[in-house]
This record gives structure tokens, sequence and C-alpha cells, in this order.
């Protein structure tokens, strides 16, 4: 294949990625690795340094919108990233030692399980009142904007939260994705941030967690900027979009056949590793 | 020296963001334009892994190279331009809580900040 069609599949496959991503709230990143690995047949170390640009142009693009409506906790962001970067340095590290098949069945079980999560409800537990002493002394308790005006939260069990904040980061650095699942399970379950503050904060984290393993990726020589440019235009080109059609879709059934969409990769992606072919 | 409250540092964070991710698509884009009328019917095939040469691994590297105007490595200064957003956030963090007088929070930036620099230059800085 030729430079010119490929990058126009690849430009076209990120757009819709970066589209479903947005409409679904999962992520783009997560699907770009196994598009371009399994699809395309690009050498996964490749594709995961494409998708790290992807995700830090995507979370960056979103972030920039959400501060502004004054959901996202800075100050735990900030404390929660001590643990993303160093994460996402080890991932990094490490992601350079292993084989290549090996990474590929660990992306297919992260697949699988951010499927699984995607299709269970997301039950918010807020503290309104109580924090722990962590939280306390680094005075993360804050307040988010409801329709009633700004409600106070408290922050809980912070050593637990920054422990699944640097597996978070491991697996960011390992893979090239935001592991926006994780995030979740570390800011909605450990430390019981309300919906709102969670997302937009894990998203402001998303972007520096995958800049710490891009540098890592960028002197390694993985990160091709003939293919990264098509994939970062497309994906950010379908955030975009999508983030405009976000009020006129419903985002239910988007959510099903991206799961759908995310398994069958998941299976393709076992079966080329087993059959050494990835 | 003036306050900073923390909405104008947010305020500041969010249109750092916009910019640098505006103009680091900017540069890749125009890079890869140059790079598809220069190359656009040459194969290529990205199943066999050789990693990139040299010149498109540094910072240093990827700057000379651009300002050569060669194709790939203006692409390549787009994507270090949005590698560098975020690291720029939160070096305006840094700032920001300086100002705030949270030493705190200037000890905890700090930490991040020099994490995302050893990521970037190798421990070579």
């Amino acid at each position: 294949m030729s430079a010119f069609e490929l990058s126009a599949l690849i430009l076209l496959g990120a757009f819709l990625a970066g589209l479903l991503g947005a409409l679904t709230g999962l992520g783009g990143g997560m699907v770009i690795v196994p598009l371009l690995a399994v699809g395309f047949g690009v050498d996964i170390r490749y594709a995961i340094g494409a998708s790290l640009i992807s995700v830090i142009a995507t979370s960056s693009g979103a972030a920039a919108a959400y501060v502004r409506e004054g959901y996202s906790n800075i100050r735990l962001g900030m404390v929660l990233e001590i643990a993303t970067t160093t994460g996402a340095l080890v991932g990094a590290f490490v992601a350079g030692l292993v084989s290549t098949r090996l990474i590929a069945v660990v992306f297919a079980a992260v697949l699988l399980h951010s499927a699984y999560l995607s299709s269970r409800p997301r039950v918010e537990h807020v503290s309104h009142d109580l924090s722990d002493r962590w939280a306390l002394w680094l005075r993360l308790h804050s307040t988010y904007p409801t329709a009633q005006g700004p409600e106070p939260y408290g922050v809980l069990r912070v050593p637990l939260g920054f422990g699944l904040m640097f597996i978070a980061g491991v697996l960011s650095g390992l893979l090239g994705i935001g592991s926006g699942a994780v995030k979740v399970l570390a800011m909605d379950h450990a430390m019981r941030l309300p919906f709102k503050v969670s997302t937009t904060t894990s998203n402001f984290m998303i972007g520096v967690t995958a800049a710490a393993s891009a540098g890592v990726y960028l002197r390694r020589g993985y990160i091709d900027p003939g293919l990264s440019f098509s994939v970062m235009l497309g994906v950010l080109g379908g955030a975009l979009v999508g983030a405009r059609l976000l009020p006129v879709v419903h985002a239910r059934w988007l959510r099903i056949l991206f799961a759908l969409v995310v398994v069958g990769l998941a299976i393709e992606m076992v079966y080329k590793a087993v059959s050494g072919r990835i | 020296m003036k306050q900073w409250t923390d909405e104008q540092v947010e305020q500041a964070v969010g249109k750092l963001l916009r910019i640098g991710v505006l103009v680091a698509a900017c540069v890749a884009a125009v890079g890869g334009v140059a790079y598809l009328l220069r190359h656009g019917s040459a194969p290529v095939a990205y199943h066999a892994f050789n990693g990139e040469p040299q010149s498109l691994r540094t910072v240093r590297g990827v700057v000379d190279s651009a300002f050569a105007l060669n194709s790939l490595g203006v692409i390549q200064l787009g994507l270090l331009l949005l590698i560098a957003t975020p690291i720029a956030r939160v070096a305006l963090s840094l700032i920001g809580f300086f100002r705030q007088k949270d030493g705190k929070y200037v000890v905890i930036t700090a930490i991040v900040l020099a994490i995302l620099a050893f990521s970037l230059a190798g421990g070579r800085l």
C-alpha cells in the first residue's frame, strides 16, 4: 500500500474511533492500538506510540473545556499525577523488555475488562462531609456545581486511590491507553468522588500521564511521524465532531456497539498473538 | 506579587491546553501534507519494526530536522509540541501554586514536573 492510501484509511479509522470514543465517553485511545495492529498489520510498538499521541490530543482538548466548568479537582489531579506518571515510566520501561505477544494478550484482557465495566451501571456514592486525614492534610475536599448551587464533597481512602492510580499509570505506559476504567475504579469506588468530578479530573490527568510515557517511547524510536500524524488528526477530528453531536445522539446503543467492537478486537488480538502474528 | 485565585489558574490552564493542541495539530498537519506530497506514492510498511532514526528520537534532533524542512521532522515537531502541552500545563500550575504561596503544592507539582522532564530527557538533563 502506498503512504497516501494508508494515511487516508488510517485517518478515516481514527476519525471513527475518536467519534465513538467521544459519544460513548469511553475514549477512542482504547481501539486505536487494535485497529492499527489487527486491522492494518502495524507493529504493536508503533501502534502504541501513535495511540499515546492521540490520547494526549483528545485528553488535552477535552480538559480545556472541562476546567472552565469547574468540575475538575486540580489539587487532587496533581497529587494523583505523582502516582500515574511514576507508573507510566515503569510501564513504558517494561514495554521495552517484554515480548509484543505478551503486550497483545494483556491488552486484550484490559479491553474485555473495560467492555464489561461499561456494560454495568456506575453507582455514585458521594461523601459530602467526610474526608480521610490525607485528604484533609492535602486539602482535597472541594465543591462542585449543581443545579442547587455548589455542593461540597469529601475525599476518602486516598492511599488506596493513589495505589490504584499507580496501576492505571503502568497500564497506560505499557499499552498506550488512557486507562479510564482503572481511574474510574480508583476515584468512584475508592475515593468516593461525584461522577462529574471523577470523570473530568481523570480526563485532566490522562494527558500528563500519557506525556510521561510518550517521552520514553519517543527516545526509543517507537513514535513514527508518518503513522502518528494521521492517527492524531483523525482522532482529534472525530472527538471534536463527537462532542458537537453528543446532545442529539442516543448514547446507549452506541455504547453497546462500542462494547461489541471492543470484544471483537480483543478476541482477534488474542488469536493473532497466540498464532504468532503480532 | 499579585495573588492568583484557583479560578484564574484554571482559566489560564484551559487556554493553554486549547492553544497547545491547536498549534501542535497545525504543525503536524502541515508536515503531514508535505510528507504525502513528497512521498505519498512510495510504498510503506509498518509491520516490520525498525525504530526511528536518531534524528527523530531526541528533542534536539527533531528541532534540527524540522528546521531543515524535513517533512517527517516537521510532523515530529508537532507531536513534540503536543507532548509538551500537558508538561507546560503542569509548569503553569507550579507558577500558580507558587504565587498562592502554597508550599505543599509547590513541592507536589515540582515532583510531577521532574518526573516528566526525566521522561523526555532520559536522565540527561
